[in-house]
């Protein structure tokens, strides 16, 4: 047996959950599909004194489709969510292929990953690319935290202590929009060391109406390419300017050395990705997203 | 602290009290003396500890046992019909799919799910799948042999109707 001592406790109602992450202080953790927790138990990583293990909390399993967004509750497994996308959101099919290993998104939740918030995986940056929302449920109610102000540095969210992440919504892209999405790690499945997100929307075969980019694997979060979004918005996305846009959001990131790359490595292909994905967003405008 | 849990191994029912912190790999290995399931990196990268949840493959070490109270599980010694090994067993053993054999239930239980799924996969697609485990001896150009051998037999023996 590897992790810790912990007191176990398996509550039927989001209610319940709530109260037994407050009664532990902050020493408390969910588990949910576990998959990035229970390796951090087995290294002691985490010494959690209690686990509210959610799965048994009826009524958090639901993906749903409605005004625009789609909320995927807090046990939707990985695996789910690509089943479900892969007759209507080719997206969302490719991002969760790249989540892990089949066996893993079995277990591992939508919610789990984005609320995990893991600055090299690939879930907090779609959400971030597609300006969700997060649905955290407290003792004083339920609030719902936007993407962009939820990760704060690496696996730290503004997520109370005391909340449970109910759900999270995802803005649908609008029809017409394209998306690109790339990204290069050692191994398929492995944690990327640099990955990009991107959706373009256009008027009809003109100006950029819309351009959403976001990274992972560049910094402690997930991080918007706003300048290259700026660039693009009104104007004619030619070559040169998805270029030039691409250039400009990689040049204000600050990625960090570590054993896998060096910063400027990862500067510089986050550059590449990003004018890859723009221009795979600019050639699927008009299709499916 | 300890927690008593139900669960079904094999069609096999067994009650136990377990400590919270027992995952289910030590469970099966060390409770139920079943030794199939092997333990590598214990933290979900190498995937020898792969078994079944219904009918799903998951990593045994990333699931606490207390989890699967009243849940279905498969292991390797689940798989084959009596002295009959399953045909991805027997195709990992005609063509020479293993050799010190420490991830080859991981792999065999994954296997069997994604042909499920994938009847008849590419090259590409197996190599894919296969990426969610480690074989030190390195031996993968085999079990991709295996693991293709084994689907042209299973579709062989379940014929699609026309």
């Amino acid at each position: 047996m590897k992790p810790a001592p912990f007191d176990y406790t398996a509550p039927s109602t989001v209610d319940e959950a709530v109260s037994a992450l407050s009664d532990a202080g902050d020493d408390a953790k969910v588990l949910a599909g576990g998959q990035s927790l229970i390796p951090m138990l087995a290294l002691r990583l985490a010494r959690p004194t209690r686990l509210v293990d959610i799965n048994r909390i009826a009524g958090l399993d639901g993906i749903r489709e409605a005004s625009g967004m789609l909320e995927v509750g807090a046990l939707v497994r990985q695996r789910a969510l690509e089943r479900w996308a892969g007759p209507r959101s080719p997206l969302f099919s490719e991002v969760l292929r790249h989540v892990a290993h089949p066996p893993i998104r079995n277990r591992g939740t939508v919610v789990g990953s984005v609320v995990h918030a893991d600055p090299a995986s690939e879930l907090p940056a779609l959400l971030l690319c597609l300006e969700g929302v997060v649905v955290a449920r407290g003792p004083g109610g339920e609030r719902m935290i936007a993407a962009d102000r939820f990760y704060r540095a690496p696996l730290t969210t503004s997520l109370g202590a005391d909340e449970v992440a109910t759900a999270v919504r995802f803005t649908l892209p609008p029809a017409g929009a394209g998306w690109g999405f790339a990204e290069v790690s050692r191994r398929h499945g492995d944690f990327a060391l640099i990955g990009a997100v991107a959706m373009l929307t256009r008027a009809g075969g003109g100006p950029v109406t819309r351009a959403r980019l976001a990274f992972f694997g560049v910094g402690g979060t997930p991080v918007r390419g706003l300048p290259a979004e700026q660039a693009l918005e009104g104007r004619e996305p030619t070559p040169a300017r998805l270029a030039e846009a691409a250039r400009a959001a990689a040049a204000v990131l600050s990625p960090d050395d570590d054993i896998h790359a060096t910063a400027a490595y990862r500067q510089r292909v986050a550059a590449t990705l990003a004018e890859r994905t723009l221009g795979a967003a600019l050639a699927r405008c008009g299709g499916r997203t | 602290m300890s927690v008593s849990i139900r669960v079904t191994v094999n069609g096999q029912e067994h009650d136990r009290s377990v400590e919270p912190r027992t995952t289910l790999a030590d469970f099966l290995r060390e409770d139920l003396g079943l030794t199939g399931t092997h333990v590598g990196c214990e933290h979900g990268v190498c995937g020898a500890c792969t078994v079944w949840l219904d009918t799903e493959p998951v990593r045994a070490c990333l699931m606490l046992a207390v989890q699967v109270d009243g849940r279905r599980i498969t292991t390797i010694e689940g798989i084959a019909s009596g002295e009959a090994l399953h045909p991805v067993q027997e195709a990992f053993w005609a063509k020479h799919g293993l050799q010190c054999g420490y991830c080859t239930p991981g792999i065999i239980m994954s296997a069997c799910a994604f042909l499920r799924e994938r009847p008849a996969p590419s090259r590409e697609e197996i190599r894919e799948m296969l990426a969610g485990h480690l074989c030190r001896c390195t031996g993968y150009h085999f079990i991709v042999e295996a693991i293709e051998a084994a689907a042209l037999a299973l579709r062989s023996s379940h014929p699609r109707s026309p």
